[in-house]
């Protein structure tokens, strides 16, 4: 156990932990773009700086390791004056049309500018500029927002191991692109939307076919329904319409999704989608009730075991089932059916 | 082995390169060969003498003659009279302004004033031997020092004696060298690296480009040294591509090396095993910063890591490593043979031994210099660097490069250590000192330095990304005469915060030679700003050229005005359209009687 003082109180940790570690867990906030828990720290942002006794200059908390006896101050005037001039200094180099920007509500440079009072008009000069890429059907590549925190690159390296993005040029022109600049659909993106999903401004955003702003929607906590990994994921609703989907930090999927998972929501009203089941009467499907769809299933099983042998039936389970579901569905084969005529699409 | 009567050295440095000192060896091996003295006069071709400013040098030994300016036709003179005759050529001697006259002629290197106000310890070897040549460096005491330190120590010795030294990082941050080995060698670990930081960038410094050129040799030692020291058996050579001449010799000085059983398994016969390998920069400056270097030596893109942790826990690889620059390693023979009280005596309580500055900007002898640290920058500047050409007033040497700051008159007799010179708001830097004149405006050396830095960020962080920008678009417009005051307290805030919360060396120092240049000549920024004037006349978008009554009518400068700006009659006194006028400066140097003026 070492000991910490923070903000004039002293408490006692386990180490090995950065000192935004501590300090998160002892309920302060401490501002972070470019910090994620699941990605090794970079330090690029700035905005975690906390001033630590006997330091040369600020330190970032987000990098540094808590140490025994450290004494740490985590909102002194000039800890919140180089916040500050980090935001006013994203502000010179980001358009200011929150108005019209989707993210406007789940924008963490808008939450951080309110809290500091920031003069987002602080300095005026050279912008970079560049054109939005479009390329990819699911979500665009806005580098004018992009504040360059390095999220995606990492969450694209580290946790999707895809490597479809990386920094290009340098300096004031350093900017997220695609190998050779050609377009995000010509690179080997698959699509799944990480950088999208951790993308903490307007940069990185989805296609959405609805126009919502963030703070009329609701979220809705369930599980994924396209395999059977179980991940965790967020409904984004309006209206009782699913508008977008975040992942949900939860075990299963640690805050990742593919790219069914994020962007595949639309089936959900398509007006193609079954919603009862159909039988076919006198050449035509029809849409019955559960009931008489079961009973006549059933009854057909029942006729064909009866009549040829239980071993002539065969069940097959779609991955889309979750475990629960797997089980029982040889539960029914084996003890209700009879036959251990099983098989399941994720062996192929 | 063959004696030779004569030894011709030909500085093959990169500055003498430039002005074709190749070409003058080639003379010489040609006119030697035809003369039939091949037998008794060697042409060698040695590293940086260190007075750049007189190049191309050659020195003929014995006697020692100083020959500098030297132009490819002088080589016949030099062999058919002094070679071949015996007959100094006096008129193709350097003239040591700064001896009394009677010695003013340089009939002997050893008793020039340039030099004989220095002491060479890490540049010991340059000028005097050929790099290329590895038995010409073991003559000079070569591998001396690793053979003691093998045979006769244990590594904990050779740390105990790097400490006791006070040896100091030379590359800019000055943490002590010994600690840092301790710290590695205190690290557990199978695999650990030494890496030698070659990647120098500072505008104007090129100490450790002269080291490489003049005694490549002396970096493997060192670095063998230090692996021994610390547990290592591989060592990288960072070295920017942009140093040719250097990467060729120690390319060759690390084959031979390997090929003398010096490099490679059981070195002298023990237990100790090292080998070396050289890593090619591609030209970005922050890698000279260690935590980009070792990413850059790994194959990544050259950015910036965090520290902790540092490279004696985490560096190449994520294994210990001790990173120094190739300065810093060129002592460290010294002090294993002369012994760390030796080195230890000079220099001041908390910065030891001797330091390589690169002398620049307005003054007569530009070129390296290698002084005891504690030297008055007064000493340097007047005696060594010979004072600032044209007879103009010295106004601040600026130390440190991007990183560093001014220092003004009122601080010359400041003896030069680490700490001096941090207190006067700049640094030591890895030792570029650029000397300014009353011609120098200082808005503009601040912008000078940040336009620097800001094309050098590697784009990381926000503070020196975005903050170094707005602090040179903040300069540009005081540069044009569209500065407000508050833009001054607009540059200090940022300075402060870029500086305190920075991701590395760079950002964290770059605002200092805005804040150095405020401290010192806040006039200058409040007459730009307010006064609309650059006192030094540097400042384009605030001069206007004015033509005085000196001016006889003699029409050349209406001729030569690109814009047609200039009215005047033949005999009549001309005047310039102040609105017209693009500030081309053509008529001002076109003009014979000095009629025209900026103010």
């Amino acid at each position: 156990m070492a000991q910490v003082t923070l903000n004039g109180n002293t408490i006692h940790v386990d180490l090995p932990k950065t000192i935004l570690q501590v300090a998160e867990e002892a309920g302060l906030f401490v501002p972070t773009f470019c910090n994620d828990k699941r990605l090794v720290p970079n330090g690029a942002c700035r905005m975690c700086v906390v001033e630590v006794e006997g330091a040369r200059s600020l330190v970032a908390s987000c990098t540094t390791p808590a140490a025994d006896g450290m004494v740490i101050n985590t909102e002194t005037p000039a800890v919140i004056d180089a916040r500050k001039s980090v935001l006013e200094l994203i502000w010179a180099n980001h358009p200011n049309d929150c108005v019209v920007c989707d993210k406007a509500g789940q924008c963490k440079l808008q939450d951080y500018t309110y809290r500091y009072e920031v003069d987002i008009d602080a300095f005026k000069g050279a912008k970079r500029v560049s054109e939005v890429d479009q390329s990819n059907k699911f979500f665009y590549n806005d580098q004018n927002k992009c504040i360059l925190c390095g999220k995606c690159v990492r969450v694209c390296d580290e946790l999707q191991n895809t490597s479809a993005i990386g920094f290009s040029e340098r300096g004031f022109h350093t900017h997220i692109t695609h190998p050779f600049e050609e377009g995000m659909d010509k690179s080997v993106c698959v699509s799944c939307g990480n950088c999208v999903s951790v993308c903490p401004v307007g940069a990185l955003m989805p296609k959405s076919k609805e126009r919502f702003r963030n703070w009329e929607a609701k979220k809705v906590q369930t599980t994924c329904s396209y395999c059977g990994v179980g991940c965790q994921m967020n409904l984004i609703v309006k209206d009782n319409k699913v508008v977008d989907v975040e992942p949900v930090n939860d075990h299963s999927n640690m805050g990742l999704l593919c790219v069914k998972g994020k962007f595949g929501y639309s089936f959900i009203d398509h007006p193609d989608r079954l919603r009862k089941p159909m039988l076919k009467k006198h050449g035509v499907l029809t849409e019955v009730e559960w009931d008489e769809a079961l009973d006549f299933v059933a009854g057909k099983i029942k006729q064909t075991r009866d009549v040829y042998g239980a071993d002539t039936l065969a069940g097959l389970v779609s991955a889309r089932c979750t475990n629960e579901e797997n089980y029982l569905m040889q539960k029914l084969f084996r003890a209700g059916v009879g036959t251990n005529n099983l098989d399941h699409c994720a062996r192929l | 082995m063959s004696l030779f009567r004569s030894h011709v050295l030909i500085c093959g440095g990169t500055g003498c390169t430039s002005s074709s000192s190749d070409k003058i060896e080639e003379r010489f091996k040609e006119l030697v060969a035809e003369q039939g003295l091949d037998q008794e006069v060697m042409v060698v071709r040695t590293g940086c003498f260190g007075l750049c400013e007189e190049g191309p040098i050659c020195i003929v030994h014995p006697e020692g003659s100083f020959y500098s300016r030297v132009k490819i036709e002088d080589v016949d003179t030099i062999v058919s009279e002094h070679l071949m005759k015996g007959r100094v050529v006096t008129s193709l001697l350097y003239r040591d302004k700064l001896a009394p006259p009677e010695h003013q002629l340089a009939t002997s290197f050893s008793e020039v004033t340039f030099y004989k106000m220095q002491h060479r310890v890490a540049l010991k070897n340059c000028g005097v031997i050929n790099p290329e040549v590895i038995e010409e460096y073991i003559a000079y005491d070569g591998y001396k020092a690793l053979g003691k330190v093998l045979t006769e120590m244990q590594p904990a010795d050779v740390l105990d004696a790097v400490k006791k030294s006070g040896l100091r990082g030379r590359g800019g941050g000055g943490f002590p060298t010994g600690i840092k080995w301790e710290f590695a060698a205190k690290t557990e670990g199978p695999i650990k690296y030494i890496g030698c930081n070659a990647d120098e960038g500072d505008p104007g410094a090129f100490m450790d480009r002269s080291i490489l050129e003049g005694d490549p040799h002396c970096l493997i030692e060192a670095m063998a040294i230090a692996g021994y020291a610390t547990g290592a058996e591989k060592g990288y050579v960072y070295i920017r591509a942009e140093y040719p001449i250097a990467v060729k010799r120690l390319k060759i000085a690390i084959e031979q090396a390997k090929e003398h059983g010096l490099l490679g398994r059981n070195i002298f016969g023990t237990d100790f095993s090292f080998d070396m390998e050289i890593r090619l920069g591609a030209g970005a400056f922050v890698c000279g910063e260690e935590t980009a270097l070792i990413a850059s030596i790994e194959g990544e893109r050259g950015m910036p890591r965090p520290k902790p942790p540092f490279p004696a826990h985490k560096g190449i690889f994520g294994k210990p490593t001790v990173i120094n620059n190739v300065e810093t390693f060129a002592n460290v023979p010294q002090i294993i043979l002369k012994g760390p009280e030796w080195y230890a005596s000079m220099g001041t309580e908390k910065s030891k031994g001797t330091k390589v500055f690169a002398l620049g900007g307005k003054i007569n002898n530009s070129g390296l210099i290698e002084i005891e640290m504690g030297t008055k920058l007064r000493h340097v500047i007047e005696d060594i660097g010979g004072g600032i050409p044209k007879g103009k007033k010295f106004k601040a040497v600026q130390t440190g490069g991007p990183s560093g700051g001014c220092i003004t008159a009122d601080h010359l007799d400041i003896p030069i250590d680490y700490d001096n010179l941090i207190s006067l708001g700049s640094m030591m830097g890895s030792g570029g000192m650029i000397v300014m004149d009353e011609d120098n405006c200082m808005v503009d050396i601040a912008r000078f330095f940040l336009d620097f830095t800001v094309d050098e960020s590697c784009g990381k962080c926000v503070p020196c990304r975005e903050g170094t920008r707005r602090m040179l678009e903040i300069l540009d417009r005081i540069t044009e005469g569209k500065g407000e005051m508050e833009d001054i307290d607009k540059l200090e805030r940022l300075a402060k915060n870029i500086k305190s919360s920075s991701l590395c060396g760079l950002g964290q120092t770059a605002p200092n030679p805005v804040l150095s240049t405020l401290r010192y000549f806040r006039t200058e920024y409040e007459a730009h700003i307010v006064g609309k004037t650059c006192p030094a006349g540097v400042c384009q978008a605030l001069l206007t050229y004015v033509i005085t009554d000196a001016c006889k009518g003699c029409t050349l400068c209406k001729k030569v005005c690109p814009v047609g700006c200039i009215t005047g009659e033949v005999k009549g006194l001309h005047h310039i359209d102040p609105d017209a006028c693009i500030k081309c400066g053509a008529c001002m140097s076109k003009c014979p009687f000095n009629a025209i003026i900026k103010k």
